[in-house]
């Protein structure tokens, strides 16, 4: 299925489920690649590569603990996409509050034939 | 005939997701009987009372509701801006199902595609709109437009992506 092959934003990134996973589980707590790859049952270099895109665009940090290095989730891009689908529920969301009301209006005008759903 | 609808109607709610990276699913419950629904959102001295959800007046609405049929919106927002979305009728299953395509007019190149489904228990119609673009580029793109404006021209924009019936 066509994607884009490069990944600049965070739209891009948690477009994919398996990184979407990583930033599940990175949202409980900081882990190192080891860890995401016992969790998510993938293998290492497949971690790996999903984790330089999330750190590309912001979305993981990492640090040097010893000899691992341990990865934590860095929210702020997320809010981009929450902004823009929160703008496209507003907008539904009046739109359907203002089709409520033409429903009960047309529920009422139909009310002789039309009684299901309303209260005796 | 029943008495549970208010202790139901706390499902009002829409929720938006995006399931695909190129694709907006849309879904709402309302406490009425699917055909009336269906009329609502096909009909065009119906959809003339609710679509604009208070941002815009429409200036003009048809719909020739059948396969190959041609419908269009044109509307003015509160702020003065003109725009449009028109598309043509590919599925029609009545009071259940409508396929429709849809262009905005501030991104004429972009044709998305509207899966408008309605199912209906106890009384009460599930609506599922599926929106999927060519991709995720055009998203993409009036994503980045509207975060620059200001949440007015924001919503016109995002109206671009939305499509309805």
């Amino acid at each position: 299925m066509a994607r884009a092959a490069t990944t600049t934003d965070a739209f891009n990134a948690v477009a994919e489920p398996r990184r979407r996973e990583i930033l599940d589980a990175l949202a409980g707590a900081e882990l190192s690649v080891n860890d995401l790859v016992e969790r998510l049952g993938v293998a290492q270099p497949v971690v790996s590569k999903h984790l330089r895109v999330l750190r590309e665009v912001g979305l993981v940090r990492v640090r040097e603990d010893g000899r691992q290095r341990i990865y934590a989730l860095e929210p702020g891009p997320l809010r981009a996409v929450y902004d823009w689908v929160r703008g496209y529920e507003r907008l539904w969301t009046e739109r359907f509050e203002l089709l409520d009301t033409v429903l009960e209006q047309l529920q009422a005008d139909t009310g002789d034939d039309e009684n299901e759903g309303e209260a005796p | 005939m029943n008495t549970q609808h208010t202790d139901q109607s706390g499902a009002r709610r829409a929720t938006v997701t995006t399931p695909a990276d190129n694709q907006i699913l849309i879904t709402r419950e309302f406490a009425a009987p699917r055909h009336l629904v269906y009329r609502a959102s096909t009909e065009p001295a119906l959809i003339r009372r609710w679509y604009h959800a208070n941002r815009a007046e429409f200036r003009s609405i048809e719909v020739d509701l059948r396969v190959g049929g041609a419908w269009r919106y044109e509307m003015t927002a509160h702020n003065g801006f003109e725009f449009s979305f028109h598309g043509e009728y590919r599925e029609i299953v009545p009071d259940e199902h409508v396929v429709s395509t849809e262009i905005y007019s501030g991104v004429p190149d972009a044709e998305a595609i509207n899966s408008l489904t309605l199912t209906e228990k106890d009384g009460r119609t599930f609506m599922e709109i599926l929106v999927t673009h060519q991709s995720k580029e055009y998203r993409d793109a009036h994503l980045a437009s509207g975060m620059e404006d200001g949440m007015q021209d924001a919503l016109d924009l995002l109206e671009s992506l939305a499509r309805s019936l």
